[in-house]
């Protein structure tokens, strides 16, 4: 009854039951493939072929329809990875500290696509690779974390052990989350302000924006997918002496 | 929710207000050391060091840049729209070096207040529109 309610918790619960989880994402997962394949042709489409050229750019802007949603995803696969850490270290849920590590390698190459798109840009745009200013430091350091949350994870044999102390490194981590959305805005930096995602009206003109944002939302099916994927994966090597994995085996549906 | 999740929700909650606050401070300390360049004013306010590489970011003054010679060497005033600093650079520019664009220079002040530049970098802003909008709105400006 304080800050959650039992009815909420109740229904996490039933939603986390391994079989339940396992039987509903096996019927999910075509459709979710259907509709990332269907954003990101239409993404892709548009941004590469229909959008016209920038004023200032030329061509070379048009690497934002990979850059950009990249980085949204680095910075939204962190804090969904944290909630689930969260969730996890305060119900026990298992499918949460699941989900948490699942995403951890998802979100590392996300940011890892990010900074290297960034700094192929960087070098005929700004005239460097790479520069130590506030925005890719704090994009390097999300890097950083999702790698540690990848190595103490593995580090400990444990697997419920490392969940938690998993969790709690990525709770640690999430303070760099605003850091680095705010450092264009906070500090001067070599990187540019932000684009769409400020209160004003975005200093895009519409053309180029709408494939933006159909990429943005297809990487985030893709997350779903490789994140369910790998959760599945991992689900059935924590639960192999499981009844219900049994059963599935004997009816032979693995 | 039980007695036990509930602290263990607070005990979280408490470690990332703790943390947030830990790290805001470090940061507004560090605040200076955060900033990637100077701005023109800055300079002029003797806040930039002296005798010591820093960075200077501003606007290229409209029609300040200038090719004395057949070299290399650029001869631009950068502002932060109140106060200009002249920059003296020898080498070759960035794509989207232009007037009117902001930049970075990389490079220390001389006796005479000039900013020798060992590095221009450009800094692109956030504003992405196809070329005819541009022209557009060019010619929006010059009719009023």
């Amino acid at each position: 009854m304080f800050l959650i309610p039992d009815p909420v918790g109740r229904f996490f619960h039933r939603m986390a039951s391994p079989p339940h989880f396992y039987a509903l994402t096996e019927k999910l997962m075509p459709w979710l493939v259907a509709i990332f394949l269907i954003l990101l042709a239409c993404g892709l489409y548009g941004g590469l072929y229909l959008a016209p050229p920038d004023y200032q750019q030329g061509d070379s802007y048009r690497i934002i329809y990979i850059h950009v949603p990249s980085a949204w995803m680095s910075l939204f696969i962190y804090v969904m990875m944290a909630l689930a850490g969260a969730i996890g270290l305060i119900w026990r849920i298992k499918l949460a500290e699941i989900v948490a590590i699942s995403s951890a390698s998802v979100g590392a190459s996300f940011t890892f696509i990010a900074l290297v798109t960034g700094s192929l840009w960087g070098k005929p745009m700004w005239g460097t690779w790479w520069v130590w200013d506030a925005r890719l430091t704090s994009e390097l350091v999300l890097l950083f974390l999702y790698l540690g949350v990848i190595g103490l994870y593995n580090a400990i044999d444990d697997k419920r052990t490392a969940s938690k102390a998993v969790a709690i490194l990525a709770l640690v981590g999430v303070v760099n989350i605003p850091i680095i959305h705010y450092s264009v805005e906070w500090w001067s930096t070599l990187h540019q302000g932000p684009t769409v995602t400020k209160m004003d009206k975005p200093s895009i003109h519409v053309s180029m924006l709408v494939p933006l944002l159909l990429m943005a939302v297809a990487f985030k099916f893709y997350y779903l997918i490789a994140m369910l994927q790998r959760t599945r994966l991992e689900l059935l090597q924590r639960e192999r002496t499981a009844n219900w994995v049994k059963k599935m085996v004997l009816e032979q549906k693995l | 929710m039980k007695p036990i999740r509930r602290q263990r929700l607070i005990l979280i909650i408490l470690m990332v207000a703790g943390i947030g606050t830990a790290v805001g401070f470090a940061l507004k300390s560090f605040n200076e050391n955060l900033m990637y360049f100077f701005s023109t004013t800055d300079v002029l306010a003797g806040k930039a060091p002296k005798d010591a590489l820093f960075r200077l970011g501003g606007m290229v003054v409209k029609g300040s840049v200038q090719r004395p010679g057949d070299g290399l060497t650029v001869h631009f005033k950068l502002t932060d729209f109140s106060k200009e600093v002249a920059v003296e650079y020898t080498g070759i520019l960035p794509d989207l070096f232009r007037e009117g664009q902001g930049i970075v220079a990389n490079g220390k002040l001389d006796g005479r207040g000039v900013f020798i530049a060992e590095e221009v970098l450009a800094k692109h802003d956030e504003n992405y529109m196809p070329p005819e909008v541009k022209a557009s709105l060019k010619k929006q400006v010059e009719g009023k």
